[in-house]
């Protein structure tokens, strides 16, 4: 597994065919790869979202998503996995995070992909902070998958 | 060592710093860290604690040059 907490914009495109590529399983090995992508939005609860600021909790966000990834429950033929999520100031459209799972067949793929999303959503410890035209608000709480 | 008590986003932010220091007391709990370090804030439900970077319920014992932390419920992804 790779995990990382990116401080800059990151390309998850980009990113996932520089990791498939120097560090992925073998060609031939895998026949299924399922990728989420969040990117933010330019709205949020009926407003305007000029820009987001993600803090986190260096050091047990790392281990908070080792152990998302290491709880997987379907692993029947699952073979690599790609964390990536950003912090600090980001814009309408910029990726946020990256969950990319490489298996032998698309039910551990995307069973994997699915469960470590969710679970990044309700326990990695990153919070959200929007800036509206008119101020400034904490996000309260994700909304269900 | 005392311990190290952290406080994040939203809470970081009512309490007006990041952290605090605490002597350490035989069999301190996380709802008292909480409650010696905060007095005058009730510990809410909806905050979560944290023991040396996991989760941990309020309950929670806490020794010598431990890092507790307490924080919002998370937003990310």
């Amino acid at each position: 597994m790779h995990i990382e907490v990116c401080e800059h914009a990151f390309s998850p495109w980009e990113r996932l065919a520089t990791f498939e590529s120097e560090h992925g399983p073998r060609q031939g090995s895998f026949g299924a790869t399922a990728t989420f992508v969040g990117t933010m939005r330019d709205f949020n609860e009926g407003d305007d979202v000029v820009s987001l600021t993600l803090e986190h909790y260096p050091g047990m966000t790392e281990r908070q998503l080792e152990r998302i990834v290491s709880g997987v429950d379907d692993r029947d033929g699952l073979l690599e996995v790609l964390v990536l999520h950003r912090v600090g100031q980001v814009v309408p459209g910029d990726p946020i995070v990256l969950v990319a799972v490489w298996s032998a067949h698309r039910a551990a793929a995307f069973a994997a992909c699915r469960q470590i999303m969710e679970a990044l959503k309700s326990s990695a410890p990153f919070w959200k902070k929007e800036e509206l035209k008119d101020g400034q608000r904490w996000v309260a709480q994700n909304t269900p998958g | 060592m005392p311990i190290r008590v952290r406080y994040f986003a939203s809470l970081r932010e009512r309490i007006g710093r990041a952290e605090d220091s605490l002597d350490a007391q035989p069999d301190l709990t996380v709802a008292e860290v909480w409650a010696t370090l905060q007095p005058d804030r009730p510990l809410d439900s909806n905050t979560l604690a944290a023991l040396n970077q996991e989760y941990v319920e309020y309950d929670r014992r806490v020794s010598d040059g431990d890092e507790v932390a307490f924080f919002p419920p998370v937003t990310g992804g």
